[in-house]
């Protein structure tokens, strides 16, 4: 792979380089095309989890995490019940006509069924791709008001390595903006967060993962309105796609799995048609048709919320050149636990509300979810902002 | 009263594009002269009203791009050029770059002149009629070509003006043209063009620019001129321009309205053919992929006028119709041969004479 010499920030602002020839001849060198040997790959992978009518389902809670959703249920948070729990979701008959993919926690990948099939096996059985999350979580940034940075870097091309060869074929790796009352987030949250993103991407291509960039604009508390969340949507992801282009990465290789625009907590909330609307503009405005698939996150809104919303971003954007999908953690687990509830006897029904609900945003990813929902007139489902790294 | 996004969409309507005839008072006058007329005020009034009088509107022309002496000018009948235009459904568009100039420390590189005063320009404009606006960027290839500094430079000029035009009201036509000059390759070639565009992309962004009332008018990706390796054919020019435009070009942005730059007329066709019909096959091609031609709508017209001034000037229109219309057809996927040109043979319409000029 050619070296370049390509000078970044020089020519920004007032500082200019002295004008000689030889500072002209500091040249950005021309590229051949990338000589990645995992570029095919990289390519039919994402093409694959991009596929119409299916999404990812997002279940690589931290321990930490999950350990509160496990409590919240009365099941304790032991490595056996989080191995348990990952079976249920992974064995579910049928689930892999709905989910191409499947993102994991790092303990789970190296984890088996209790037959003794690894997760990865189970999983490539249904042809469901495995995807781990691959940063260490989010640190406050000093100084500002409680916003992130996320951790992962260093080490990170040796880890993706190692998860390559136990099964890995994507990562994942989220990084969080806020908007408060009246503003958004700081420009050195956003350089910050885009730079983590860009070069994790370089990285896991560079090691044969799949990287899904996810550039959370969060859900949070104040009135702020739709339109103030679609501005902030569009600074962060040109600045991430920006990133993405200085650092090479090659755009068929990646997925993408952006917030939908959304009103601040305390406004009123807006219709499925509102949120389309926002959303598709702001995606079509930042998002070349290079990246496959749009993979959105379901950040608090209910299952069913989830779902409408995917349905009517079909609606709004029927010609769109990515697959406008989903990659659903909470709103695809939130009622599966509640069945559950750590109960042998719950688990065939618990598995069966999972697939109903990865069902109904597969009908509703093709535009076709005429309903009723499996789980109807569920409420936001809220997380607090944790920070300080990932849970062991 | 129009939005600028909806002149943006009538421009980049379904097989419809844009005829560059905005040529400065000396390129359209080192042709003239080729073509064996003086380089007169006259002359080149009668020059363009073979193009706005013959019906190029329903030939698949939505808009023309005009020089600024061009902008008030008439025709024999006293009509205004702009008038001519309008009553066939053809918008009118202004040049409003003053040209390349040496970018220093940059050796055959430039930048383009124009931003100071450009508000009051377009203010000026479009109250004489222009509802769209063009400036062009010129970037070579090869050499260490196109380095950091020209590529930055010319990217924040193309968003600084873009966002100007707006606010005064005309839709910009941003073009950040890779020279056909030098000898690089396909491959080279559209590795410059991703790094180029993607960074005029990142400054319209930055300029908070409407991407849904902007044009871009890029060149495909071709090799150079005098490249010595096999010619690639209109299939393979047409998969390597549609991979840079998914990588760079955000689906905002209603119409990609490439130039012809110094291919011949019917290579320019041919290939914008290649490129919609794979388009159509593939899908994820959201923008209209279209034209803004200028030689390649022309050069046949002058050479007929050149043969006789006077008693040329019919077939000079039905030329210019039917160059329109070829790649009106091309712009739907539907063009089929015989190419009207009569200068294909003649060779490519390359000109050497094109570089930085202070001259306007």
């Amino acid at each position: 792979m050619q070296a370049t010499s390509c000078i970044r920030g020089q020519a920004v602002g007032g500082r200019r380089a002295a004008s000689t020839a030889a500072a002209g001849r500091r040249s950005v060198v021309v590229r051949a095309a990338a000589a990645n040997p995992y570029a095919e790959e990289l390519k039919a992978t994402a093409k694959y989890i991009a596929t119409r009518g299916k999404g990812i389902l997002a279940s690589d809670e931290s321990n930490a995490t999950t350990g509160k959703r496990l409590e919240s249920v009365g099941v304790e948070n032991t490595e056996d019940n989080r191995r348990d729990w990952r079976q249920l979701l992974y064995t579910a008959p049928g689930l892999g006509q709905y989910i191409s993919g499947a993102i994991m926690f790092e303990e789970t990948l190296y984890q088996k069924a209790r037959d003794g099939t690894p997760f990865v096996d189970v999983l490539g059985s249904a042809g469901i791709k495995c995807g781990v999350k691959v940063d260490t979580g989010l640190q406050v940034l000093p100084g500002t008001d409680g916003e992130t940075s996320t951790q992962g870097l260093d080490n990170l091309q040796a880890r993706c390595e190692a998860y390559y060869k136990q099964g890995a074929r994507f990562a994942k790796w989220r990084a969080v903006l806020k908007i408060s009352e009246g503003s958004g987030p700081s420009s050195q949250a956003i350089l910050e967060n885009a730079h983590g993103l860009a070069r994790y991407a370089q990285i896991a291509q560079a090691a044969g993962l799949v990287p899904i960039v996810e550039p959370e604009v969060t859900l949070g508390p104040g009135a702020y309105s739709i339109e103030e969340t679609a501005y902030w949507s569009e600074r962060v992801y040109s600045h991430v796609m920006r990133l993405l282009n200085e650092y090479d990465v090659m755009l068929e290789g990646i997925l993408l799995k952006p917030n939908m625009c959304l009103p601040g907590l305390d406004a009123p909330p807006a219709s499925p048609a509102d949120v389309a609307k926002y959303t598709t503009r702001t995606m079509l405005r930042t998002i070349p048709a290079s990246v496959p698939g749009i993979h959105f996150l379901s950040g608090g809104m209910s299952e069913e919320e989830s779902t409408l919303n995917l349905q009517a971003l079909q609606e709004a954007c029927p010609n769109a050149p990515w697959s406008l999908t989903f990659s659903y953690g909470r709103a695809l687990q939130a009622s599966t636990l509640k069945t559950w509830a750590g109960k042998e006897e719950n688990w065939d029904a618990a598995q069966q509300i999972l697939v109903a609900l990865a069902k109904a945003n597969s009908e509703a990813q093709l535009g076709q979810f005429k309903g009723p929902h499996p789980v109807p007139g569920g409420g936001r489902i809220l997380q607090a902002l944790r920070t300080g790294g990932a849970g062991k | 009263m129009t939005t600028l996004e909806e002149t943006a969409r009538h421009l980049a309507a379904p097989g419809k594009g844009l005829l560059a005839s905005d040529e400065s008072t000396g390129t359209i006058g080192k042709r003239l002269e080729k073509a064996g007329f003086d380089n007169s005020e006259e002359t080149r009034r009668a020059y363009r009203q073979l193009f706005y009088t013959a019906p190029i509107g329903e030939a698949g022309i939505s808009g023309a791009i005009m020089f600024k002496e061009t902008l008030y000018q008439s025709a024999d009948d006293g009509t205004l050029f702009v008038e001519c235009l309008k009553r066939q459904g053809v918008l009118p568009g202004i040049k409003v770059d003053e040209g390349l100039v040496p970018l220093e420390g940059c050796p055959g590189e430039t930048s383009t002149r124009g931003l100071e005063g450009l508000a009051a320009a377009c203010a000026e404009y479009a109250s004489a009629g222009a509802r769209f606006a063009k400036w062009r960027a010129a970037l070579k290839v090869g050499g260490g070509c196109p380095s950091e500094k020209a590529i930055e430079e010319n990217a924040a000029q193309l968003a600084e003006y873009a966002a100007i035009c707006q606010a005064q009201g005309l839709v910009p036509i941003v073009e950040p043209e890779l020279l056909i000059d030098g000898d690089h390759s396909l491959a080279q070639f559209a590795d410059a063009s991703t790094r180029v565009i993607s960074r005029c992309v990142a400054h319209l962004w930055q300029k908070n620019v409407v991407l849904e009332a902007t044009l871009l008018k890029p060149q495909m990706c071709i090799p150079g001129a005098d490249y010595t390796g096999e010619k690639p054919t209109s299939d393979v020019i047409a998969d390597e321009t549609l991979r840079v435009m998914r990588r760079c070009v955000p689906a905002a942005v209603p119409g990609i309205m490439f130039l012809s730059g110094g291919q011949t007329e019917e290579e320019a066709t041919v290939n914008l053919n290649a490129i919609n019909r794979l388009a159509q096959q593939q899908g994820r091609a959201p923008w209209s992929l279209s034209f803004s031609f200028g030689r390649s709508l022309q050069a046949s017209v002058l050479k007929l006028w050149s043969e006789d001034r006077e008693g040329n000037q019919q077939a000079c229109r039905n030329m210019a119709a039917a160059l329109a219309r070829a790649n009106g057809q091309a712009v739907l996927g539907r063009y089929e041969g015989p190419h009207p040109s009569i200068t294909s043979q003649a060779g490519s319409l390359r000109e050497d004479f094109r570089g930085w000029r202070t001259d306007v």
